[in-house]
């Protein structure tokens, strides 16, 4: 094998974890894609640090803390294509559902109306909210993007070999926003 | 004796095509296969060139004209699908998404939404405006429906439809700009309107989940148009 | 009345007015009124009363004198003086003045290019008749056209020598006048309409409430013109509600007209019948567009419809329709009176005529000006605005208000009209002109518009409704310091399809004063984005360095 593998990242911002479902659902088809690729970060591997030199990282998730912003940027500059995997990075999606809301009514609203223990917003070791809920692409630079909650694993193996033969796919072929 | 039909010729997208005299270029358009995306529009209802969505160009008109309203004339040239208008289009439908609360993942209608169809089908993979997420109230004081402000439009096919066809106009427009929004009656709960007659016109033509029928969850809501064509033919003889 | 006892009355008025030594003529428009002249008014009155000269001075209130930022005005015939800033106290001076040498600290000087420069021919009568008096208005001349077009010419007589005078519509489009006139007239119809649009409102502009204020029958006779001409009996006045003394000035004159039967059934003895009804709106800018008007006076939501078909086939309730702006109707009896071609004499190849326009912003003399056609920006904001105050640097003159444009300096030898302001990004408009110097930041500017427009939209169509909204948010971010070359770009995308796709001339204008802010000072916007700077120090942008970790 002389080919070089491509190296490959998916990371969760603000989002259930259901794109990284579907991606699971390309089943025997991620043998395949193993030959080709290099999965270097993913909560599916155990990699602490975001590596420098990715060929393609898909993002799922809206960008809904500071910890998202400082990650997607971090990741923006590592990364050649980011795909924005998923509803909640294209388009805010479930997440953003909070943004007709000031962050202080949905806290009220989540810790103290409907809390049942603690009354107090968690404030140590978890990071601030943003005042809004924001796309990815609202933030840094997307190169591809890949609607559907999830995007069925159909979708998501078109755009990962469309990428692998450097092609940019045109996803609105296979998938749409709420698919 | 009946006046003869006087016919037109015309050309569209290149396509040599007749028509009738008062016929429109969307009509004739689609008689020929030839699909122009629409919204505002719904064969049946009055075409009012809202949505801007079937802009087209005709060659001596320098201004774009809506195909839902404008009649075709003698040795027109049309174009429908140049890459101007596909831009348009887009960004007409992006305009659509980022003024109110559209999450299809959790929408009624999901699957069965001619705004999600047609995102689809005119390549519309994300949307390059900021999202202004207003706040919006959903209206379920109907005993049968819901309206879901977040979801709506405002193409006026549930005030035309309403007015036209069900003859209670219990729909209208309020506000202006931005803040228009679809009222019942003199902007109170639909439940409490005493001339709907409950008869869910509004609810099936409209295009998007904004009005739906009440026990529907996510996806469920399919919408049925079936009586508007035999409507409009019993209205026509009438006439 | 015959047309022989309206000769009469003029007479009558004229020898009436003789009688008097001198008249002193007190601005009642509304710019006046703000600043007092009612009392003015009636403290000359009295000070006339107790010097006893009652029989020989006549006070009346008049129409604008165009100098509203320096009232209240006064103008006193014969002796051809104009005061100005008068307060009530100055009125036994002024009296005193009749006789003896006028107040010197008042004078406006009559040299003042401000009033040589100009021309009238809408406002002829402005600052000399008392809009309240239909005699006043007859005594000068007043409905002689209306009685010319009646008794000496044929409907197609009267469009002939209106379209040989070359007048254009003077709400902003320009479109020629006889043609749209010889269009109605020949359209059938069980019935037709002449509309008269008055719904103006454009920021800044009152040239049309003005003219209505100062001398409303000149209106009333030109739409019965324009009826006689296209086959009209019934006609509408468009006003907005937030113009009351147009109104009022409006309801005594169509009343007086009617007592005189110059309007109503047979009209001075003739077979043709015209009325009048005004229409209040509710102060929608959209309903200035016509077939927004047409729908509010129809009773339904002010919201306009594609065209065709236009409303010279399918206007008022289905029927052919007329509609034209105030001071289009305005030009109409002297046109008929002096013959279509001394109209045509003035002005320029394709624009004829004056043109009014609401002189306001950054020059020492604002207020309503009427030009000829074809007079260079330089010598209205130069020589009759009195130049830039405060020894400032002239930047811009924005025409054509929320629809119109930004012209820069470059451009101030222009000539005024119709294609000349087209052609540098902005449109004649109705008259709105405003002055900007180095103190105006034109992001800002362009911002004000885009507001206005936005929450002016009907709603109806979408790239108006959400586009305008859009535009004012990029707006936002610019001028707040929070934009991006990314939202530049966006910005000038979005303004192609507002122009390009909008429904009505309200969308399809919108972008406008962004558009030629972005042609002429574009470097100013960069300024907000890439510096985080405002050059002329108005946005209020928090550097960097300033905004708390």
């Amino acid at each position: 094998m002389s080919q070089q593998k491509i190296k490959l990242a998916t990371v969760w911002l603000d989002g259930c974890s259901g794109c990284h479902m579907s991606f699971l659902d390309l089943d025997e088809r991620l043998l395949e894609l193993a030959e080709k690729v290099e999965v270097v970060y993913s909560p599916l591997v155990d990699a602490k640090e975001f590596p420098e030199g990715v060929d393609v990282t898909l993002v799922e998730g809206a960008v809904s803390t500071e910890e998202d912003l400082h990650k997607i940027q971090i990741i923006r500059q590592r990364t050649k294509i980011l795909v924005a995997f998923g509803d909640c990075a294209v388009t805010g999606n479930v997440p953003a559902m909070r943004n007709r809301f000031h962050i202080r009514e949905v806290m009220q609203r989540v810790y103290e109306e409907n809390a049942t223990q603690s009354h107090n917003p968690p404030t140590d070791g978890v990071p601030a909210l943003l005042p809004r809920v924001r796309p990815v692409h609202e933030v840094v630079k997307v190169d591809v993007f890949l609607p559907g909650c999830p995007p069925r694993a159909d979708a998501i193996y078109f755009v990962l070999t469309e990428l692998l033969e450097g092609r940019i796919p045109d996803t609105s072929a296979v998938t749409r926003f709420g698919a | 004796m009946r006046a003869p039909v006087k016919i037109k010729t015309l050309t569209i997208d290149g396509k040599e095509v007749s028509a009738r005299e008062g016929e429109t270029i969307l009509q004739v358009a689609r008689e020929n296969g030839i699909d122009i995306p629409t919204l505002c529009y719904l064969e049946g209802l009055e075409p009012i060139g809202a949505c801007r969505l079937c802009l087209v160009e005709v060659k001596g008109i320098n201004r774009l004209v809506p195909a839902c309203v404008t009649q075709v004339e003698e040795g027109m040239e049309v174009v429908t699908n140049s890459e101007r208008l596909i831009k348009y289009r887009q960004m007409i439908l992006e305009l659509l998404f980022s003024e109110r609360n559209h999450t299809c993942s959790v929408c009624v209608v999901n699957g069965h939404c001619e705004l999600q169809r047609l995102a689809q089908r005119l390549g519309v993979t994300h949307i390059r405006f900021p999202y202004r997420y207003p706040n919006l109230p959903i209206d379920a004081s109907h005993e049968r429906f819901v309206i879901d402000h977040n979801r709506c439009v405002l193409c006026t096919r549930c005030v035309r439809v309403c007015d036209e066809i069900e003859g209670a106009h219990v729909w209208d427009v309020m506000g202006r700009g931005i803040n228009s929004r679809i009222i019942a009656d003199l902007n109170q709960p639909w439940g409490t309107s005493e001339v709907c007659t409950s008869c869910g016109k509004c609810v099936h033509v409209c295009p998007t989940g904004a009005l739906s029928e009440k026990g529907k969850a996510v996806a469920e809501m399919e919408k049925r148009r079936q009586f508007l064509p035999y409507l409009t033919v019993m209205r026509g003889g009438r006439q | 009345m015959t047309v022989d006892e309206l000769q009469q009355l003029a007479l009558k008025e004229q020898e009436a007015k003789q009688r008097y030594r001198c008249r002193i003529n007190v601005c009642v428009a509304t710019g006046c009124i703000m600043c007092g002249s009612e009392r003015v008014k009636e403290a000359i009155e009295e000070a006339v009363k107790a010097r006893g000269l009652e029989k020989e001075v006549l006070v009346q209130g008049v129409g604008c004198l165009g100098l509203c930022s320096a009232g209240p005005m006064i103008y006193v015939e014969p002796d051809g003086i104009i005061y100005h800033k008068v307060t009530p106290e100055d009125a036994p001076a002024i009296v005193q003045g009749l006789v003896s040498t006028p107040v010197e600290r008042l004078i406006c000087p009559p040299d003042l290019p401000f009033f040589k420069r100009q021309m009238k021919i809408v406002m002829e009568n402005s600052g000399t008749i008392d809009p309240e008096r239909i005699e006043d208005y007859i005594a000068v001349g007043g409905y002689q056209a209306l009685i010319k077009a009646l008794t000496e010419m044929s409907p197609s007589e009267v469009i002939e020598e209106v379209t040989k005078s070359g007048l254009r519509g003077r709400g902003g489009a320009g479109y020629p006048t006889g043609l749209k006139w010889s269009t109605v007239a020949k359209a059938n119809g069980a019935r037709k309409f002449v509309i008269c649009n008055a719904d103006e409102g454009d920021p800044g502009a009152y040239m049309d409430r003005t003219i209505l204020e100062s001398d409303p029958h000149r209106v009333l006779e030109g739409m019965a013109i324009a009826a006689y001409a296209v086959g009209a009996q019934q006609g509408f006045i468009y006003v907005r509600a937030e113009y009351p003394l147009a109104i009022k000035r409006l309801r005594t004159a169509i009343r007086q007209a009617e007592r005189l039967n110059l309007l109503g059934n047979n009209i001075l003895g003739t077979t043709f019948s015209f009325s009048v009804e005004l229409r209040i709106g509710a102060g929608a800018f959209v309903c200035g567009e016509e077939t927004a008007l047409m729908a509010s006076i129809e009773g339904k939501r002010g919201t306009p419809r594609p065209r065709p078909p236009y409303p010279a086939e399918y206007g008022l309730w289905g029927y052919p329709t007329l509609i034209n702006n105030v001071e289009t109707f305005a030009n109409i009896p002297p046109i008929i009176r002096n013959g279509g071609e001394w109209f045509a004499k003035i002005g320029t190849e394709r624009s004829k005529g004056t043109k009014v326009f609401a002189l306001a912003g950054r020059v020492v003399n604002t207020g309503l000006i009427e030009v000829p056609m074809g007079i260079t920006l330089r010598e209205i904001v130069f020589d009759i605005g009195g130049g830039i105050p405060e020894g400032k640097r002239f930047k811009a003159v924005q025409t054509g208000g929320p629809s119109g444009g930004c012209i820069p300096e470059q451009f101030l030898d222009l000539p005024v009209d119709y294609e000349s302001l087209t052609k540098v990004g902005s449109i004649m408009g109705s008259g709105g002109m405003i002055v900007m110097d180095e103190t105006s930041c034109m992001v800002d500017v362009a911002k004000f518009f885009v507001e206005f427009c936005m929450s002016e939209s009907c709603g109806k169509c979408v790239p108006c409704r959400v586009g305008t909204a859009h535009l004012y948010e990029l707006l936002r971010r610019i001028t707040a310091g929070e934009g991006t070359m990314r939202d530049l770009e966006l910005l000038e995308e979005l303004c192609d399809l507002v122009k390009s796709a909008s429904l009505c001339g309200l969308g399809q204008t919108a972008p406008n004063p962004v558009l030629s802010t972005l042609r002429y000072f574009r470097h100013e916007y960069e300024a907000h984005i890439l510096d985080k700077t405002c050059p002329a120090g108005v946005c209020a942008i928090r550097r960097a360095e300033e905004v708390p970790a």
